[in-house]
């Protein structure tokens, strides 16, 4: 650690709540942290390493979250960082913390409901009158649905 | 360079290659599709098959970096910077669109494929292999839920639409035996539990594809002709094609950045 000036390297809390600050760049209200996204903080030979995983393997939003956490930092004084991205274990929904699955419900998304728990609800009047349109909507991540009740339609976060 | 790398090297872009050229493959219904969803869902599976490839060929940069001393290259360089003869993907992956009947039904025969091969995938001995293995197989369930519930729609829908996806099948099956050949890089692998013995896969893949064939009311085609070569380099007219396309910013501006 003797290159490095201060030891605000090794405050990895503050880290996390600085890195708490970005959002995926298709659904803003949500941070990478809650999306479980941001895996690990750690430093390791001078220099800070930030460990993500897609949640998708074709996730386009990926090089735009890697180039706000290089930003972030480097704005903040950190110098030395390396972005790593993690494969394994494979990201899943479970990881999508449960203040995190509220944000995506307020936002209009249905989040994630572990297979056969359940009907997915609409996210806008609750009822859970719904059928599915596709398996895929705006997103690789989510679903499209729609709404029998209120009759709008909703995109879900598929369980993956 | 060790043996048993170039070995894997070559497994590794193979697996790359058929990934990336379906993934421009489907690429090409993006704005083309027959209703808006069914767009954005082939534009979503495409996305799937570029990541896919993008991993594979990220590790096959790090195997050929580690272990040459030349330049190094990139996932890009492995994409953009070679011919038709480099490309390994097996024939079925480049074969045009067609109609949506012909590419669904293409997608049911890979779909089906794929998920055997990634669910064997998963518990090779190659750590980083395993790795993408698990993330392409949570994406190969949704896809076969997907094109099996077409292939069933248009066996069991119109006249129109099962005369279509019957003679897709008919023109397609020649190109499925390829997919459990075994090239020597692979049967090299395998005595380290690194790749997956294909020839295992068969059965349980055939049984499939024929119980939703019987359901839409299709049926087996039967095995007249066979065709091979996409491997070992040897490709159908169609990647050069596809090649041009997909290289050509590279190819005209070298080095070009976004």
């Amino acid at each position: 650690m003797n290159n490095i000036s201060s030891n605000m390297y090794d405050d990895t809390g503050r880290i996390w709540s600085l890195l708490d600050q970005i959002t995926d760049p298709e659904i803003p209200v949500i941070s990478i942290r809650e999306l479980g996204i941001l895996q690990d903080i750690r430093v390791e030979k001078n220099t800070l390493v930030v460990v993500i995983t897609p949640t998708y393997s074709g996730c386009p939003a990926m090089r735009e979250i890697r180039q706000d956490i290089a930003k972030l930092l480097a704005d903040e004084g950190y110098q030395n960082v390396l972005v790593e991205t993690q494969l394994a274990p494979a990201w899943t929904t479970d990881w999508i913390t449960p203040e995190g699955a509220k944000k995506l419900h307020d936002y209009g998304i249905a989040p994630p409901q572990p297979r056969g728990e359940g009907k997915i609800c609409c996210p806008l009047c609750g009822s859970n009158n719904t059928q599915l349109i596709s398996e895929f909507g705006s997103t690789a991540c989510k679903a499209l649905y729609k709404c029998t009740s209120c009759l709008e339609p909703f995109d879900y976060f598929k369980c993956i | 360079m060790k043996n048993s790398n170039i070995a894997l090297i070559d497994y590794v872009t193979g697996l790359g290659d058929d990934s990336l050229i379906l993934g421009q493959r489907l690429s090409e219904w993006c704005s083309n599709g027959p209703f808006l969803e069914e767009d954005l869902a082939l534009a979503n599976v495409a996305l799937d098959f570029l990541g896919r490839a993008q991993m594979f060929y990220d590790y096959a940069a790090e195997l050929h970096n580690a272990s040459s001393s030349a330049e190094p290259i990139t996932a890009d360089d492995i994409a953009y910077l070679r011919d038709a003869r480099e490309y390994k993907n097996t024939l079925i992956h480049e074969l045009p669109i067609g109609d949506f009947a012909y590419t669904m039904a293409r997608q049911f025969l890979i779909d089906c494929f794929g998920f055997q091969l990634m669910t064997e995938l998963c518990k090779s001995a190659d750590k980083s292999l395993a790795g993408i293995a698990a993330k392409a197989i949570k994406e190969c369930r949704y896809h076969l839920r997907r094109s099996n519930d077409w292939v069933l729609r248009l066996g069991d829908g119109t006249g129109e639409s099962h005369e279509r996806v019957q003679n897709a099948f008919d023109q397609l099956w020649g190109y499925t035996g390829e997919l459990f050949e075994m090239t020597d890089s692979e049967t090299e692998l395998l005595t380290e539990n690194i790749s997956v013995d294909k020839a295992q896969l068969k059965d349980a893949w055939l049984k499939q594809v024929k119980d939703t064939l019987t359901e839409a009311t299709l049926d087996l085609p039967s095995d007249e002709w066979a065709i091979s070569g996409g491997r070992a380099g040897i490709h159908t007219e169609h990647l050069g094609q596809i090649l041009a396309e997909l290289q050509y910013l590279q190819r005209a501006y070298p080095g070009l950045n976004w």
